[in-house]
């Protein structure tokens, strides 16, 4: 039976205090946090970030790429095919795009559950909405990647999809215009006695489908449009328990919101259990799941858990929060911008620049960044070997605070990294302040985009610090 | 094989060079025909009996005509070169093998740089088309790694490191006020230096070298037609490049305490001038002092000073004025400003006037004597890691 062979959940380092948002904007905020994806981070590279930990946690190579997000970096171009690249796929694996509403991420998930072969499905959203509003306070950034098909021996199904249903009906609930940054909502209650009763319906349709009855699910995990719907609708599922949908810590993450709370209902599973996720999205759509014995090791392979990112991280200042998502403009430092990426280069660089594959010296070992046809004494000539290095990780052996070169948010932290098998980078630091950095910290790699000119983004890789 | 060198084949036989200052009403031809025409009085020649140009501007225009049009040039040739902030060495290098190949009787190295009509601080590269994934970090920024590294690896600490780069930068303004060429001419006290805003790392605003704009230029002939034009030419001793391979930036042996292209540029030009000793030969030195630690570092590299050292024999006062290696006489980068074509000539402008007598009472070294009777420029383009580094020696005898 098809399901769930492997997963990973991405949540940025950054945290708003809900609480700091009321004594500028003179209202909104409330209690709590909410995640915050950096400055140069985008939908694309937090899918990055969360498919990286499903492919660690998976054997098998996806046939198929879907992609879903409310924000996506590109209109009419493709973004599914930066991820791919990012996440070195085969080329005969194909890329699509689901966009632009909440519900596109289960509808990759229900897509990929009646299809064939393994798709992984990333979705991610970063949620802004005007200072002090419901939606600024209640968002959330985040990513997930479901990896779904049949299973193989080394990567056996975790959990078996054993019955969905959807329900869809047309309404006016939350939209936004195409172009508008922000979204709008109709008063709340209309949607909250809409979907209850419709989400009773849709639940009861995927037990039957699985030939199970309410009292069979041990956990259902509610994905709605704000928490006081989720809690109206769980309350008509009658279920035994209802997973916490993270609202306190994470927030409402757009279209991650599903695949976000499906990964963390499965981290929260048991071998054997039935589980649900019923989402709320312009109708309703249930999937009934069935953690399978397999599923036991997977807490190994699925670290760092959702649960354990919603517990870290590291408070933001709102104005910087605002800064960051460009609601607050702050004066650059007087240097030229950077240019737009050529694309012809950039397509030459397909490897290094996505990928992160640099060269190897077969005769001496040492590893080339960026990648290089001669060998570093120059005698030999295309005869370097590929070294994927996203995965290595690597030391700070010198750094510096740039406070002057141009930065979407300045100043640049730098630094000189070793890896641990070969091969040195100078790096710019991300997610970190610039009292944390030192000689001899150990970093790992992120993808990242650099900067955007011409609508065209600068995707390429960062080094953090690992802070495992 | 081999770097033969063109040891006393050529003469310098005249020079020019504008004031580097902030220039908002002159322009780059403006700037270009101040230092070509002071060059060409200088030498006591008309411009129509030079034979051949080597234009270096980083920035300043493409091709030989953005010399040839303003300075109205008939059908001569013209070499627009680049060469990182070595450019305006490089055109004098180039200018020097023409003539002493037999091609030319007289030749022009004309430097010259506008780099204040930008709008941005500090100096900016016109960007090539590219993948986006090479460092958008400035100058300074990559500098100011090497004082952690330098400090650590010779047990140099913070406040040592600080009081010797204060020092230097200390030492190059006392010189600049007596320069009227300079841009910054008044003293600045190595509290203030200390003190000063940072820009990256532990560089501060006085560690770093302003920029301006200005023009510097020289006529050179074969070393035996010299005194057809002038009774105290300036002879060429040495003339060395080396281009880094930019294998610092991934080398993991590389410490960020040294820069190798320099000490390679050096030991050729050593070797191309006679030169055994440095410290016994060369009785002044103009270095590119683009932030304070690079010119601490560059007394290693170039063989003044033993590894470890030069941050004691600077604090010890062997650089100054009144030293014993009188470095950077004229004010250096931190007081003039860097217009990157012109800076490698005005360096030899100094060396131009010191080592014939010329240079202001006040200013004027007093270690030149039978035996130590040269001058070396050091002009360096790039970062550590990934550096260009020009050298030249020049002497006011043959032999």
């Amino acid at each position: 039976m098809r399901g769930i062979t492997a997963w990973g959940s991405y949540l940025p380092f950054r945290r708003l205090d809900r609480a700091d948002i009321a004594p500028l904007a003179g209202k909104g905020g409330g209690r709590g946090t909410r995640t915050v994806a950096s400055f140069d981070e985008d939908p694309t590279t937090m899918a990055v970030e969360a498919g990286r930990r499903a492919q660690r946690a998976s054997q098998i190579v996806p046939d198929t790429l879907l992609f879903a997000s409310v924000n996506p970096a590109y209109a009419d171009k493709t973004n599914a095919t930066a991820i791919h690249a990012a996440l070195r796929l085969p080329p005969s694996a194909g890329a699509f795009d689901l966009g632009f509403s909440t519900r596109s991420a289960v509808a990759g998930l229900l897509l990929a559950a009646s299809g064939r072969g393994t798709t992984l499905v990333t979705s991610a959203d970063i949620r802004i909405g005007r200072a002090g509003s419901a939606d600024e306070a209640g968002g959330g950034d985040a990513a997930a990647a479901i990896v779904i098909g049949d299973g193989s021996a080394e990567s056996p199904v975790l959990a078996e999809i054993i019955g969905s249903a959807s329900r869809t009906v047309e309404f006016i609930d939350r939209w936004r215009t195409p172009g508008d940054r922000f979204s709008q909502t109709w008063d709340d209650k209309f949607s909250q006695v809409t979907y209850a009763p419709l989400g009773a319906e849709s639940y009861d349709a995927a037990l039957a489908a699985a030939g199970v009855s309410r009292d069979d699910v041990a956990t259902v995990a509610v994905s709605a449009p704000t928490s006081r719907i989720a809690s109206a609708t769980a309350k008509a599922l009658g279920a035994a328990k209802t997973l916490d949908d993270l609202s306190a810590s994470v927030g409402q993450c757009g279209a991650a919101q599903p695949a976000l709370l499906l990964a963390h209902l499965l981290e929260s599973s048991s071998p054997g259990d039935v589980v649900a996720l019923v989402s709320l999205a312009d109708g309703v759509d249930a999937i009934v799941l069935r953690a399978t014995d397999a599923s036991a090791a997977a807490t190994d392979l699925t670290s760092p858990t959702v649960a354990e990112q919603a517990a870290s991280g590291a408070r933001l200042s709102y104005g910087k929060f605002l800064a960051w998502r460009g609601l607050l403009e702050i004066d650059p430092p007087r240097r030229p911008e950077p240019q737009r990426v050529s694309a012809t280069a950039a397509a030459r660089s397909n490897s290094w620049k996505f990928g992160f594959v640099a060269s190897a010296d077969p005769q001496t070992g040492e590893v080339q960044m960026p990648p290089a046809r001669v060998s570093n004494d120059g005698e030999r000539v295309d005869q370097m070997v590929e070294r994927p290095m996203a995965d290595a990780t690597g030391t700070i052996v010198t750094f510096t605070i740039d406070r002057v070169a141009y930065s979407p948010s300045p100043p640049i932290v730098f630094a000189v990294v070793d890896f641990d098998d070969g091969g040195r980078l100078p790096l710019e630091l991300c997610d970190c302040d610039e009292d944390e950095v030192k000689i001899g910290a150990r970093v790992e790699m992120t993808f990242r985009c650099l900067y955007t000119v011409d609508g065209i983004p600068n995707y390429f890789w960062k080094a953090r610090l690992a802070r495992g | 094989m081999a770097s033969h060198g063109i040891k006393d084949q050529i003469a310098i036989i005249g020079m020019g060079c504008t004031r580097f200052v902030e220039h908002w009403d002159m322009g780059l031809d403006d700037l270009i025909v101040r230092a070509a025409t002071d060059a060409y009085e200088s030498a006591g020649v008309d411009k129509s009996v030079v034979d051949a140009y080597w234009f270096g501007t980083a920035q300043g225009g493409m091709s030989g005509i953005t010399l040839a049009r303003p300075l109205q040039l008939q059908n001569k040739p013209v070499t627009r070169v680049e060469n990182y902030c070595a450019t305006g060495s490089e055109a004098l290098r180039q200018a020097c093998y023409a003539v002493a190949s037999g091609a030319y009787d007289l030749a022009m190295a004309v430097g010259a740089e506008k780099t204040k009509d930008s709008g941005y601080q500090g100096l900016n590269a016109v960007p090539v088309p590219n993948d986006g994934t090479g460092r958008t970090l400035t100058a300074a920024a990559m500098f100011s790694m090497v004082v952690p590294a330098y400090g650590e690896k010779f047990g140099v600490s913070h406040d040592d490191m600080r009081t010797a780069m204060s020092h230097i930068a200390e030492k190059n303004h006392h010189n600049g006020a007596h320069n009227p060429l300079a841009q910054f001419r008044r003293e600045v006290s190595a509290e203030t230096i200390g003190a000063s805003p940072k820009v990256a790392g532990d560089l501060g605003v006085f560690d770093c070298a302003g920029v301006a704009d200005g023009a510097a230029a020289a006529i050179v002939c074969r070393a035996q037609d010299a005194h057809l034009y002038t009774d105290n030419p300036l002879y060429v001793k040495a003339l060395s490049f080396v281009a880094g391979n930019g294998s610092g930036l991934t080398d993991r042996s590389y410490d960020y305490t040294t820069f190798p292209e320099i000490a390679a540029c050096a030991a050729d030009a050593y070797e191309q001038a006679g030169v055994d000793d440095p410290s016994a030969s060369i009785a002044m030195a103009e270095v590119h002092d683009c932030f304070t630690i690079t010119e601490l570092v560059l007394m290693e590299d170039l063989g003044f000073s033993d590894r470890g050292s030069a941050w004691q024999e600077v604090l010890d006062g062997r650089f100054d004025l009144d030293g014993d290696m009188p470095v950077n006489t004229d004010g250096g980068l931190k007081s003039f400003g860097h217009p990157v074509g012109a800076s490698g000539l005005r360096m030899i402008y100094e060396a131009w006037l010191q080592l014939r007598g010329g240079a202001p009472a006040d200013r004027q070294i007093n270690t030149i004597t039978g035996e130590r009777n040269l001058a070396l420029t050091h002009n360096l383009g790039g970062y550590p890691g990934e550096m260009v580094s020009f050298i030249s020696i020049l002497g006011s005898s043959l032999g």
